[in-house]
């Protein structure tokens, strides 16, 4: 009979390092990590190398010298004696602009293309499959070229909408769509916080400050800045009087030039998000008493409603906001904004683009949502709405924000396709002029891949903070 | 009083009435009207505007497709005729570009003579998929799959057959000492032979061996640069072998992420988000400028295999995040029957795991594939020509000069068909595999 006995107690064995699960893992990493250590050591090793035949050691230092290009759009001052530093950060806002834009339209393009696509109705359906297939069959790149082409080349131009021209400005006169972008209407204030200029005399052009570069076109696209403070400031000191003709429209001498300063704009948003947190305390007071007595009161909604408008209303009365219509000057358009063909372009694009995944994320998550859950909901006797708002959409939004947000993560990284177009975006300034003018292809990469990197990092944790929030709470 | 029917009852039919034809309302065409397009006015307002805009985009269009004009030179030329046939200013395609162009944008420059090569490829590769691809096809085809990339590249690139030949040798090698000298050296000892001694043949012998066999005797056949590569060919070479390699690492990278080992799961998940968080057109420009400053003073490398290579490197990473999806879909009692089997790692992987989590994550995987061939026109950016590089070079020449729409639909309907097929594909597999709910 065999007796169970302890195994012989033997010291430590090479082969244990192999044949012994415990400390073969160790032994794996181990290895690994020489293994991944010395190829870094070895790139590192090669570039240090490189970089030292060239003669070109690691600096950071282009980025305080002068940049010495121009960007035709810019939400923050910047000229051609600004610095490189300045230049990407122009750049970096750019990027961000067209991705929010984008995230924006996509959302909404695709949410109502996902809708109408479970729809009953045979041809919508059929119309809105076919959207979402051609979108997602089709480069990304050709939707920009198309796009781009199609403002540039089936666009009326500018002089076309003259009296006698055979092109008109769409939405009551308002909005003009020509080759060369599109003019929307621009919000200026009469009593601007940023202050405003008094219509001078006209004064005769000095001719040195006519070949300054910002001529009206990018003196135009400046105000997309509407959030950027002392723009038109900037604007108006590098035209020196020059500008003010241009800008002042059929004013009469003495007149208050309407202008829009970024203090004004955060103002109008601070007031915006006092009202929407308001509003939040309202509903939760509403609530509070609805457990309380069982009657929500009467008219917390609208009590919302007005928490949110009526300040930010006021506070445009306040400061004599209005509308500064685009006005044909000549050959082209003035005031207004000025989207350029473009921004319009690489917006579009992306925004029907991505609005064709999202189109399929909205579809999945709705289909998703078993039946039951609407049945049961009927059965408690909800009201479809109600079924919708409390039953169906809390459940499927579950399922359609994390890849709702890794699609603007997508859309976000997508917007470096802006070189497609000449959109001045950060891959273009940093990344592309910047890398041209010092020769730093290195550092240009490695700081552009560090902003790409950190805003993933930034919306992914976002997103994940987001999902454990909603996340079904399990034991 | 039931029994007594017939008495109380006055009259009873005892004939069948013939079948009423249904209201005309509720049948055929009108039903179908009424419960698909008009079933309420929201719907009928929608069906109103889509047919509005149907009607609008094919009268913008349809002429202008149906008339467009086949036969001509130049956009000049076309335009003449057009005027003749239909009168000034009309507005009509002019296909004429695509037969005057449709080589280059197809090939690219590669030499017309060998045309044939380049097709002779594709053909290969789809041979070489069937048997991956369709149950039905014979399993002989297996093995052109095993050497399919070495004569496709053969095919494409041209030059001594020696090269790929020995290179594919080095497999075989490998397979020889695997087979033939663990039982001599054990396991551990097999397992590194295995890796090492290909690698050693690969790096040391293969390049001297090739030139020697090629002055012995030299089957060969024209050499084509990688710059002569172009057009919508370059797109599939660039898509096909970024997915083909795309996979294999993508599963890699997935295990690692999944693994329990520190190092092993840290380092893939620094490489997956790190490729994942940059935009591919930065990684393409890292690839073009500043890969010399990390290989070895002097390297010069092949800006194409660059291309594929970062291609590869950012679907991968994708790939993986896809397949980590699939993975953790499993229930746990997947991994731990696998366990209590006493499969070991690889093995309850590659007999239990991997084909559940594959299967599960198919439109995931697919819809990378698709991205990934999308993806290969940003090549345009850094002086490959791409379908897209090829169209600004044509319009760049006097004769086309301005012409935009039919060379964007052209490329476009290449690209649709393309990634159509591969997500219907997707959509048969998934029927195909889906065995849980039939």
């Amino acid at each position: 009979m065999a007796t169970m006995t302890d195994p012989p107690s033997e010291g430590f064995r090479l082969s244990q390092l192999i044949y012994d699960t415990r400390y073969r893992s160790m032994t794996i990493q181990v290895v690994a990590f020489i293994l991944i250590m010395s190829a870094f050591y070895w790139l590192a090793n090669n570039t240090a190398q490189n970089l030292a035949a060239l003669g070109k050691p690691i600096n950071f230092g282009f980025l305080g010298t002068r940049a010495g290009y121009d960007i035709n759009q810019r939400l923050v001052e910047y000229s051609n004696n600004s610095t490189h530093a300045r230049a990407a950060f122009v750049g970096i806002l750019n990027t961000l602009l067209v991705a929010a834009l984008g995230c924006i339209l996509a959302t909404v393009l695709g949410v109502i293309a996902g809708v109408l696509r479970l729809s009953n109705n045979w041809i919508v359906a059929r119309l809105m499959g076919v959207y979402v297939e051609g979108f997602r069959n089709i480069p990304l790149l050709l939707w920009i070229l198309v796009i781009f082409a199609v403002m540039t080349e089936s666009m009326p131009q500018p002089r076309d909408f003259r009296e006698d021209g055979s092109a008109r400005m769409i939405l009551f006169d308002s909005v003009a769509v020509t080759n060369r972008g599109i003019y929307v209407p621009n919000v200026v204030f009469s009593r601007s916080l940023g202050g405003n200029e008094i219509e001078q005399a006209p004064v005769e052009a000095p001719v040195e400050a006519a070949p300054r570069t910002n001529a009206v076109g990018t003196y135009g696209s400046s105000r997309i800045a509407t959030g950027g403070a002392g723009v038109d400031a900037d604007a108006e000191q590098s035209g020196g009087p020059g500008a003010t003709q241009t800008s002042g429209g059929n004013l009469a001498e003495g007149d208050i030039i309407p202008t829009s300063s970024g203090l004004d704009w955060l103002v109008i948003l601070g007031v915006f998000v006092a009202g929407v947190v308001g509003a939040r305390f309202i509903s939760r007071w509403a609530t509070v008493k609805q457990e309380a007595t069982g009657v929500r009161p009467t008219g917390s909604f609208w009590m919302q409603v007005g928490a949110i408008f009526l300040p930010v209303i006021a506070v445009l009365v306040v400061l004599g906001a209005q509308f500064q219509y685009p006005q044909l000057q000549g050959f082209n358009f003035g005031e207004g904004i000025h989207l350029r063909n473009s921004l319009v372009a690489l917006w579009f694009a992306l925004a029907l683009y991505t609005g064709a995944f999202i189109a399929e994320i909205v579809r999945g998550g709705i289909l998703a949502i078993s039946k039951g859950q609407s049945e049961a909901a009927f059965a408690l006797g909800l009201r479809p709405s109600r079924t919708m708002n409390l039953v169906i959409l809390p459940q499927a939004l579950r399922v359609i924000i994390p890849p709702l947000i890794s699609q603007y993560l997508n859309l976000t990284k997508n917007s470096s396709l802006a070189i497609a177009v000449g959109y001045m975006d950060v891959r273009a300034t940093l990344g592309g002029i910047t890398i041209n003018q010092t020769g730093r292809e290195l550092e240009g990469m490695l700081l552009l891949g560090t902003f790409y990197l950190i805003t993933s990092l930034i919306i992914s944790s976002v997103m994940n903070f987001y999902n454990s929030s909603v996340k079904l709470k399990e034991r | 009083m039931s029994e007594v029917h017939a008495q109380t009852v006055a009259y009873v039919r005892d004939t069948m009435l013939p079948e009423e034809s249904p209201p005309i309302t509720e049948a055929g065409a009108v039903k179908w009207l009424r419960d698909n397009l008009f079933s309420s006015w929201l719907n009928a307002l929608l069906t109103i505007a889509s047919l509005f805009i149907i009607y609008w985009v094919l009268s913008h269009i349809l002429g202008w497709i149906v008339y467009g004009i086949w036969d001509a030179d130049s956009l000049t030329e076309c335009r003449a005729i057009r005027d003749s046939l239909y009168g000034e200013g009309a507005n009509v395609a002019c296909w004429a570009v695509l037969g005057d162009r449709w080589e280059q944008l197809l090939f690219g420059f590669y030499p017309p003579q060998v045309y044939w090569r380049p097709v002779a490829a594709l053909l290969v590769f789809f041979l070489a998929v069937a048997p991956v691809m369709f149950q039905r096809a014979p399993k002989q085809l297996l093995y052109l799959t095993a050497a399919a990339p070495f004569l496709c590249y053969w095919l494409l690139w041209g030059g001594s057959i020696w090269g790929p030949v020995l290179v594919a040798a080095g497999f075989g090698i490998g397979y020889a000492v695997l087979k033939f000298a663990t039982p001599v050296i054990g396991n551990l000892g097999g397992m590194i032979a295995t890796v090492l001694v290909p690698l050693i043949y690969w790096v040391v012998l293969v390049g001297p061996l090739a030139g020697a066999l090629d002055n012995i005797l030299p089957i060969g056949i024209r050499s084509i640069a990688s710059n002569q590569f172009g057009g919508f060919m370059l797109a599939l070479v660039i898509g096909i072998s970024g997915i083909v390699m795309s996979l294999p690492l993508g599963i890699l990278l997935a295990l690692g992420r999944q693994s329990d080992l520190f190092i092993i799961n840290k380092f893939s998940v620094i490489f997956i988000e790190v490729i994942r968080g940059v935009p591919l057109i930065v990684w393409l420009f890292t690839a073009s400028l500043l890969l010399n400053y990390f290989l070895p003073p002097g390297t010069s490398f092949d800006l194409m295999l660059r291309v594929i290579i970062m291609v590869t490197l950012f679907a991968s990473a994708y790939m993986a995040e896809v397949i980590r999806g699939g993975l953790a879909a499993l229930p746990r009692g997947q991994y731990e029957g696998a366990d209590s089997l006493g499969l070991d790692y690889w093995q309850s992987m590659r007999l239990i795991i991997l084909p559940q989590a594959l299967k599960i994550s198919i439109p995931g995987i697919v819809n990378t594939f698709i991205g990934l061939f999308k993806d290969t026109t940003l090549v345009v950016f850094i002086g490959l020509l791409d379908p897209i590089g090829l169209s600004n070079s044509i319009r760049a020449t006097t004769d086309w000069n301005g012409i935009y729409w039919e060379l964007f639909i052209f490329i476009g309907l290449c690209f649709f068909v393309c990634c159509f097929a591969m997500s219907r594909y997707s959509q048969f597999l998934e029927r195909k595999l889906a065995t849980d709910r039939r």
